[in-house]
């Protein structure tokens, strides 16, 4: 692989400004709006004007869930939807596979109850300024956080297509919103039952060829992205990702999040955290042999995790 | 209408304004915490260890929750002392809340090094040497194991300052009691018990272990009794020691406990993680127990755990 850094202790590079100044977090008791099944997902439409109104696509909040023997920590949900506008305005809305106590609790959340929200967190994409084709590519709900920056993208006059990618048709993330959204979409299932069959990275070539994408967002399971950035990166094309890694506090403080990343200048690498300098990193910087081991090692010698290999209290922007 | 109980402790020649001070690795400096609680109202902040050079730390997972508690493996990832002067410093001397130096090495030179560093840092009234960080590649790094390593390090780092130096010591070991008096023979001012204790978590599906390094420090409400044991067995051997004590306090209660048991005043640390303003919240919880009890003075609580005379000694422990 081509990223063999030297191991030299060299954090500067990557770590400069990391903390010299923290953007305001919100905290809030927010209200349920409504809670509903989504297909195989659960979606939390929550009132929160304030956190709406910071939020950008890409960041996350923090949810409490109650503390007891089981968990005590925050669950990270990755932002799907920050109305600022029209009849929702206010709104945020998140989407996540109850799989956990955590999620599973919330997922029973009701109308007109209450949950404490920290947010938003996290550093959001960023927009293209020169650029106008963009892909964005999701799999699983890890497509959330694309719908809310498609928006934002249309809004700059850009192209978003979008990529979607799951293991049936109904992990599909929203392919109907998707179509109104997207200047153009394309599906892929592992077992075919909604457009075609096979994985996103089976379908990105022909779609980086047609939309002729001058920039990729990502989001998704860490191997789909490392297959994204890979493929970026031998075509040139820019890639933003947003990771997933195990956190405790999404603050910055607890420095369990972290993803290896190279400095910039090509000397050394560090660790750096996901809550605060990432979920959204670009993918020519992350050290994927490092973070997540050499290809065809580790991951693929790992037993099946089920489902979409989502493990409760792991974020990249957080969604379980 | 009493009066308002006084919440200030003193601790020698360091005074805190609340006994509730935010725990080591699990608040930074207080930068990121700065938006989600009011830093003027903690009693203090132990900042994350720094060591000599740059540390990257351990691979991920780097956490696992587990029943009440979680496990942390992080490996003392830091940027260094220089970094820390550079990038910190400043911050620590803007606060106005009192502010404790956590110190963290691999050997007795490390600590020196890092010590006359941070020593004259504005706005720094201790130093805590962390010699009990269960993350590190070897369990022989682990001073505050051994009585005779842990005094070595307390004895070389108090020749270099005249700031009071608490010393963090494990649970992990047969006598907490023996580790502590090295401690104090060696020169420390007081002690801050206890660290994580070394855990170990596994993946019932894929057989794996949960943390990337295996094992990891476990902290949160799981621990509380442990801390509550040693702080109980420490004090009691040297009542006039100061005691921080540490481990799984997310309630006024918890708090209480631990100064019950003979701490001078606590240290916040998990909770922090998922209730920010965990510090100021238990902080008036013990203002409100003071004026429900009819207490004048928050350090009316220490040491005041009433054990029947008959088994204040139990016969299995010689310490």
């Amino acid at each position: 692989m081509s990223n063999h850094p030297a191991d030299g202790p060299k954090p500067t590079a990557v770590a400069a400004g990391s903390t010299t100044s923290t953007p305001t977090v919100l905290h809030s008791r927010c209200e349920v709006l409504s809670s509903r099944e989504l297909g195989a997902y659960h979606s939390l439409t929550l009132v929160a004007p304030e956190i709406a109104e910071a939020s950008r696509p890409g960041q996350f909040v923090e949810i409490a869930v109650p503390e007891g023997r089981d968990i005590l920590l925050r669950r990270p949900f990755s932002i799907h939807q920050a109305s600022r506008r029209g009849g929702w305005a206010g709104t945020l809305e998140v989407v996540f596979d109850a799989i956990g106590p955590g999620t599973s609790w919330l997922a029973e959340a009701k109308a007109h109850d209450v949950l404490d929200v920290i947010g938003p967190l996290g550093r959001p994409f960023s927009y293209p300024h020169d650029l106008t084709s963009c892909l964005l590519v999701g799999g699983g709900y890890g497509a959330a956080p694309l719908y809310f920056l498609a928006e934002e993208l249309r809004a700059r006059n850009k192209l978003p297509h979008l990529v979607l990618g799951a293991r049936d048709h109904d992990r599909v993330f929203k392919p109907i919103e998707g179509k109104r959204l997207a200047s153009s979409i394309v599906i892929a299932t592992e077992d075919g039952s909604l457009g075609l069959r096979g994985r996103v990275t089976d379908v990105l070539e022909d779609a980086l060829e047609r939309t002729a994408a001058q920039v990729v967002y990502a989001c998704g399971p860490n191997p789909m992205l490392r297959a994204i950035a890979e493929l970026c990166r031998s075509r040139g094309v820019p890639c933003q990702v947003s990771v997933e890694e195990r956190m405790a506090c999404g603050l910055g403080v607890c420095w369990t999040c972290v993803v290896p990343v190279l400095a910039s200048d090509g000397g050394g690498w560090w660790n750096v955290r996901a809550c605060v300098e990432g979920p959204v990193f670009n993918a020519a910087r992350v050290w994927w042999d490092r973070w997540l081991g050499e290809p065809g090692t580790s991951e693929t010698a790992m037993p099946p995790r089920g489902a979409a290999g989502r493990r409760e209290g792991v974020v990249e922007a957080g969604r379980p | 209408m009493s009066e308002v109980a006084s919440l200030r402790v003193d601790l020698g020649e360091i005074s805190l304004p609340t006994p509730v001070l935010a725990a080591s690795g699990c608040f930074n400096s207080g930068r990121e915490m700065a938006s989600l609680v009011d830093l003027g109202r903690i009693g203090g902040i132990v900042t994350k260890s720094v060591t000599l050079g740059p540390t990257k730390g351990l691979p991920t997972p780097r956490m696992a929750e587990t029943a009440s508690g979680m496990l942390n493996a992080i490996g003392l990832q830091n940027p260094g002392v220089d970094q820390f002067l550079a990038k910190e410093a400043p911050f620590i001397s803007s606060l106005g809340t009192p502010v404790i130096i956590s110190v963290a090495g691999t050997s007795v030179e490390e600590f020196c090094q890092v010590t006359l560093r941070v020593r004259d840092i504005p706005g720094v009234v201790a130093i805590e040497a962390n010699i009990s960080c269960p993350n590190v590649e070897r369990r022989n790094q682990v001073f505050a194991c051994h009585a005779d390593q842990a005094a070595e390090v307390i004895g070389a780092m108090t020749r270099l300052t005249t700031l009071p130096i608490f010393a963090k010591l494990t649970a992990d070991v047969t006598s907490i009691t023996q580790v502590a008096e090295g401690c104090v023979r060696a020169g420390a001012f007081g002690l801050s018990l206890i660290n994580t204790l070394l855990g170990m978590a596994i993946d019932t599906e894929t057989f794996r272990p949960k943390l990337g390094a295996v094992t990891g420090g476990l902290s949160g409400p799981a621990i509380r009794p442990v801390a509550v044991r040693c702080v109980y067995e420490v004090a009691r051997a040297f009542p006039d020691l100061p005691i921080l004590g540490v481990g799984g306090v997310v309630s006024p209660a918890d708090a209480i406990e631990l100064m019950l048991a003979g701490a001078w005043a606590v240290q916040v640390g998990t909770a922090n993680f998922f209730r920010p303003e965990a510090t100021v919240e238990i902080t008036e919880g013990i203002g409100e127990f003071l004026a429900r009890k009819g207490l004048g003075s928050v350090t009316e609580l220490r040491g005041r755990v009433d054990v029947p005379e008959r088994v204040a000694e139990p016969a299995y422990r010689s310490g």
